[in-house]
């Protein structure tokens, strides 16, 4: 039929013939997304994305033939430079060799993928209904996975498991409820699908599940419904993809500012359903403190509140039932957003702290004083050396010699042992006068903790990283290596201690479980609170000699949030619990919190037909 | 790490090396001034004693205690606060590099005088030096002398090693001059009891915890507490292990290594002064003057001595499985908390581990072999029997996995007559008749009773000898004497009698807590492998040439059957209601004089406290 074809791409777009596609910042909000128009992809969409990897197909690093790497396409800041550190840093850390190569399987092998179980009844009703629906392999592979690593790896080798055995595409809060109504009907299994950027094995098909699985995906509820100037709301569909909806607001001169490190890819649905934090939440608040209202179809109906009021004392807050449900209740169909004015000036900044100690425990006056700017991040030494690594070519000799001045000043002159030091990145965000002044408050207090500033260029390659390191990772899979990164939350006192344990607790396992050369086991004070901080490690292997690396891997996970949780760290800060965590829930929120989300699963989807099998 | 191999005999050890030998041809006052550049913890913050101090003082938890403390007593909290300082500069030390250096010179005199060797396994330091850069460590040596942590220091400099500090008992303050010189080597003083105090609680674990936190410098103490005047290891005290273990526990760090030491002497400094001690003779007060007086010790010869550095053992991999670290979450981490049952658990059982290492590790001369002999025979033996069943005995012993250190190429009656010699005080030998006796000069008017005493205190001192290798023979010999009282062959009916016997006897020896079946199983592989038994599905049988073996192991444990019995006899027929406590141990000695350890009577009183066959009432 005319749709099926029409879907069959990774997300296709429904407003005819305009990609969503990177976009045109006015207040270059971040630092990697450039300002092309990209009209040029326009009607290409299978090609957009990677089936096996992270994001665009043209965005990739390689090491070209003189071996140095670089970074392809044209999205990005570092897309067509130059990366001449790279190379060694990537050797000398994993003990890689560009010689030895483990390339991916290079297309999708159709016939790997199992033929489709279908409810037929199920299919013609949908037809009827008028929905479009697609159970063409590609389209059924592309929405079976997240990016956890054994995801991706599986990919790449050309290994399809359990997949998705029809999409359905609603373009509305109707077309929802009907599939949900027919799902109820025929006793089908439905999996919400948004951006894909899972990294909790939530989009996994369970493997018990004998019922017709259907992946519903929501990229074609994507539009802006209204924005209400006076109460600075909007009312957005839940598909919509992060960098749209900020794009489009910003058109009209607003934003969310909510601003997750997948927010190219990921929805606004997915960031409801997994208590998402973005990286400004500093001024704009995580996802719940963003939503004024939720509308959410499940088996049993709609769930709504029923007024647009700021705060309420009606109970427990049902919104809590539904952020962080992981689509284990119901699909999140339309949401009211808080928005705000999109801020006047914005400025990067950075600071070197001698070591990391130093640096917590500026975080941790930082946040004391409540004076933590949009964005604060602490990244470790080797973090930072990894940042560093990622410094493009420079052109004239002038830099070269002023980059060569600034570590000399600080190695030598300051006496910071380049093998302690860590750096804080910083992003202040408001009008221009007081960002100025709270600029001049953070580095006084980082100067009471032997900071200096380090510019505004180390700042915003800091950022940079974050929105890089899921392509890194690609580069890396190329040449043995492989890893992941996961996060935390944890009170101020015991920071140090668990970013301690946990990074020692990897390089002891890797070796116990024989990974030849010592792993890249890197941390960074990511966000701050009042009474703690969320810490994000990255954590990574060469894995030549091993004969089941993603075993190997999953098992230093496993040993690394037993060490997070020995040290009063959470199970999940943002990333949520999806498959991969569920062990711990019981023991995390108590066997009586446990019931309680029981129960409520069980009114609300007696059936479970939505069984994706998180969280529970 | 510290499940025991079912074959204990295959235990490999290391070698050791003569560290005496290179002082005994090189200048002592050069090799004392010498550079020392330890190996260092790679986490270490450095920092100076009096730093330290203001750390301790000023740290989340004393301050917490200090307003607890204030709280309940109504003093203010300067006032408390200044208790705290002064607690502290009654316990900690002031380690100072040149104190070592004259301790270092004069101890190598004084070891070379004493001994004719010091043997150390130099594996166990290089494993220690490993160990040292990783984590914190904790050493923990055997205690049966007070030169054991003179030698420790002594060592660990002697190899390059941090030098520990050493968590000692106030006794030695009192002595002067001798006490600050310890304090300013590294050694710390604690108060024998503080029970309810917890201010001094409060300073005394934060002190050991910053310096274990700091990676400042080893921690040293002895899990036994108190030097075994017995030569028998003493039920460990967990106290401080567990101040030990709470820095990992809360995740403060990373994990802490434990370093088991056993030292070993071929003949104890203190031999007579322990056996009199045990017979009542109250123990000489520490002083510098009795130092002093004690000079004749060094004009004797105490053959030789072993240190050996077991494997660390990791307390993560300990509390692996057995420590839910998450269970100190929900409380800020400065707030004292007491250890959960588990916890507490967790803590014995490793203790007694522990000092399970400590024991294995022991190097037993053969003079420990003829002692158990001599003591079996109170009416002497023939040299040439001697000979025999001392020979008889060490394949025996070597059988059951004792760490012997038996001259590679000499006769046995080579090796049995330097035996001797050493210890010719203990013994008498004439016309080729070997026999335990008072060999000082006989005073022209004993009586009756001091000569009873004499010969107590010969045999004493001949059986802490003899209990220096009842570990090896501990879990057979516990076998045969079920065996012998089940009156049955039945396995089942044996095991109770076993478990029976460890049950009793669980204050005696070191039997973990727990570990009864794993030491049924272990004597009945001994002995099954030694042709002395035959174990059946459902029946322990005896092989007809094992009857010389059981006799031997149940005449082992005789002596403390014996005893036992002694007490209950005592208790039974003697006692009115209100003993108290204090009167016990002279009214048992009393009524029966010979050969009954203070030790053993309380060890005794314990057991049938513990298994409720004896109450106490507080009056």
């Amino acid at each position: 039929s005319f749709l099926m074809i029409r879907f069959r791409g990774r997300r296709p777009n429904c407003s005819a013939g305009v990609i969503r596609s990177v976009s045109v910042h006015v207040k270059d909000a971040s630092a990697e997304l450039d300002m092309q128009n990209l009209a040029s992809i326009q009607g290409n969409e299978q090609e957009i994305m990677k089936w096996n990897g992270w994001g665009y197909s043209d965005s990739r690093f390689l090491f070209n033939k003189k071996g140095q790497a670089e970074f392809t396409g044209k999205r990005y800041r570092l897309s067509g430079l130059i990366l001449p550190s790279l190379k060694d840093w990537f050797e000398g850390t994993f003990g890689a060799n560009l010689q030895h190569r483990s390339p991916a399987t290079p297309s999708l092998n159709l016939s790997a993928v199992a033929p489709p179980h279908l409810n037929q009844p199920f299919v013609e009703d949908l037809k009827a209904a008028g929905l479009s629906v697609s159970h063409d392999p590609e389209d059924r592979v592309f929405r079976a996975h997240g990016h956890c690593l054994h995801e991706v790896f599986a990919l790449r080798e050309g290994r399809i498991g359990r997949v998705p055995d029809v999409v359905v595409w609603p373009s509305c809060h109707n077309d929802v409820e009907k599939i949900v109504e027919l799902a109820c009907k025929h006793n089908v299994c439905l999996i919400p699908y948004g951006g894909g950027t899972s990294v909790s094995s939530a989009l996994e098909c369970p493997r018990e599940e004998t019922r017709s699985i259907v992946s519903l995906d929501t990229s074609q509820m994507n539009r802006i419904l209204w924005i209400d100037e006076k109460n600075l709301t909007a009312h957005v569909e839940a598909g919509i993809i992060g960098q749209d909806l900020e794009r489009q607001l910003n058109e009209r001169g607003y934003c969310t500012g909510h601003e997750p490190d997948s927010m190219e890819f990921s929805s606004l649905g997915g960031w409801v359903a997994t208590r998402a934090s973005g990286m400004k939440k500093n001024i704009y608040g995580n996802i719940e403190d963003l939503v004024v209202h939720i509308k959410m179809v499940t088996p049993r109906g709609v769930i709504e509140k029923s007024c647009l009021g700021p705060r309420m004392s009606t109970g427990p807050d049902i919104h809590h039932f539904i952020l962080g449900s992981e689509g284990t209740l119901g699909v999140v169909t339309e949401v009211t957003l808080k928005i705000r004015p999109i801020p006047e000036y914005q400025k990067y900044g950075s600071v070197v702290f001698p070591n990391f100690q130093q640096g917590v425990a500026c975080l941790r006056e930082v946040a004391r004083q409540r004076c933590a700017p949009a964005s604060i991040r602490l990244m470790d030494n080797e973090q930072f050396q990894f940042g560093h690594a990622l410094k493009p070519q420079v052109s004239s000799i002038f830099t070269s010699f002023l980059d060569g001045l600034k570590k000399f000043y600080i190695t030598k002159f300051k006496g910071f042992d380049p093998h302690h030091l860590c750096v804080a990145t910083l992003l202040f965000e408001g009008d221009r006068g007081k960002v100025l002044q709270h600029e001049k408050q953070v580095y006084d207090i980082a100067a009471k903790f032997g900071g200096l500033a380090a510019g505004e260029d180390n700042g915003q390659r800091g950022y940079m990283l974050t929105f890089v390191i899921a392509y890194l990772r690609d580069l890396g899979m190329d040449y043995y290596v492989i890893g992941e990164s996961f996060e935390t939350s944890v009170p101020w006192d015991r920071v140090l201690d668990l970013c301690r344990n946990v990074k020692e607790r990897i390089v002891r396992e890797c070796k116990e479980r024989g990974v030849q050369f010592p792993p890249l086991s890197t941390c960074r004070v990511t966000q701050t609170y009042d009474a703690g901080a969320c810490v994000y490690f990255y954590f990574a292997f060469n894995y030549r000699g091993l004969s089941d690396p993603v075993h190997i891997y999953e098992q230093v996970e496993h040993a690394a949030r037993e060490e997070i949780l020995a040290n009063g760290g959470s199970l999940s800060h943002h990333h949520g619990v999806g498959k991969l965590r569920k062990e711990w829930m019981k023991e995390s929120v108590s066997g009586v919190g446990l019931g309680m989300l029981k129960s409520v699963k069980e009114y609300v989807d007696p059936q479970n037909i939505f069984g994706n099998g998180n969280l529970l | 790490i510290l499940s025991y191999p079912r074959h204990p005999v295959l235990k490999k050890r290391d070698d050791f090396e003569d560290v005496l030998e290179e002082r005994r041809r090189s200048s002592d006052l050069r090799y004392a001034l010498r550079c020392y550049t330890p190996t260092l913890y790679k986490g270490l913050v450095p920092c100076k004693v009096s730093v330290l101090k203001s750390i301790v003082l000023q740290s989340d938890h004393l301050q917490c205690v200090i307003k607890q403390v204030s709280s309940e007593s109504g003093d203010s909290t300067e006032c408390v606060a200044e208790e705290a300082s002064l607690i502290l500069d009654e316990m900690a030390h002031r380690m100072q590099l040149s104190t070592v250096r004259f301790f270092v010179f004069t101890l190598s005199k004084a070891f070379k005088r004493l001994f004719r060797s010091v043997c150390v396994n130099e594996e166990g330091i290089q494993r220690l030096q490993q160990a040292v850069q990783e984590h914190p460590v904790v050493l923990l040596p055997s205690h049966r002398s007070y030169m054991d942590f003179l030698m420790m220091s002594y060592l660990l400099y002697m190899f390059d090693l941090p030098l520990p500090v050493i968590a000692a008992g106030m006794d030695f303050m009192s002595m002067k001059f001798i006490g600050e010189m310890l304090r300013m080597s590294g050694a710390f003083f604690i108060r024998r009891s503080f029970g309810g105090d917890k201010l001094y609680w409060a300073v005394f674990s934060e002190y050991v915890k910053t310096m274990l936190r700091k990676g400042y410098a080893p921690i040293e103490f002895f899990l036994e507490g108190t030097r075994s005047r017995t030569c028998k290891s003493l039920t460990p005290k967990t106290g401080l292990l567990n101040i030990v273990m709470e820095p990992f526990f809360k995740g403060e760090l990373f994990d802490v290594s434990l370093v088991p030491v056993s030292i070993s002497y071929e003949r104890v400094l203190e031999e007579s002064l322990y056996a009199r001690e045990l017979l009542g003779v109250p123990k000489p007060k520490e002083s510098t003057s009795g130092l002093l007086k004690a000079r004749r010790v060094l004009s004797e010869d105490y053959g030789s001595m072993h240190v050996y550095f077991g494997h660390p053992v990791s307390v993560r991999s300990l509390a692996e499985g057995k420590i839910k670290r998450s269970q100190y979450n929900l409380l800020p981490r400065y707030i004292p908390q007491k250890p959960s049952v588990d916890t507490h658990e967790f803590l014995n059982d490793a203790a007694f581990r522990l000092v399970r290492i400590q024991e294995e590790n022991m190097v037993l001369k053969p003079w420990v072999l003829i002692a158990t002999l001599l003591l079996q025979n109170p009416d002497g033996m023939d040299l040439s029997s001697l000979t025999e069943q001392t020979d008889w005995l060490r394949h025996l012993a070597l059988a059951f996995g004792a760490f012997l250190d038996w001259p590679d190429h000499e006769a046995c009656s080579e090796v049995i007559s330097c035996s001797l010699a050493l210890h010719r005080r203990l013994l008498s030998v004439s016309a080729g008749h070997v026999q335990l006796s008072v060999t000082d000069a006989p005073q022209v008017e004993t009586t009756p009773e001091e000569a009873v005493f004499q010969r107590a205190v010969v045999v004493l001192s001949c059986a802490s000898y003899r209990n220096q290798i009842l570990h090896v023979f501990l879990r057979p010999a516990l076998l045969a004497v079920a065996m012998q009282s089940a009156n049955s062959s039945r396995k089942d009916d044996i095991y109770n009698c076993f478990n029976f016997l460890r049950n009793m006897f669980s204050n005696e020896f070191i039997l973990c807590p727990g570990d009864s079946v794993q030491d049924f199983e272990e004597a009945c592989y001994l002995l099954m492998k030694r042709g002395v038994l035959q174990v059946l599905e459902h029946e322990i049988v005896m092989s007809a040439s094992g009857q010389s073996t059981l006799a031997f192991l149940c005449s082992v444990l005789d002596p403390f059957l014996q005893g036992y019995q002694v007490v209950c006899r005592y208790l039974c027929e003697e006692t009115n209601e209100n003993l108290t406590e204090k009167e016990f141990i002279p009214a048992v000695r009393s009524f029966c004089f010979v050969s009954l350890s203070s030790d053993l009577q309380k060890n005794a009183l314990a057991a049938l406290l513990r298994l409720k066959a004896v109450r106490k009432v507080k009056v």
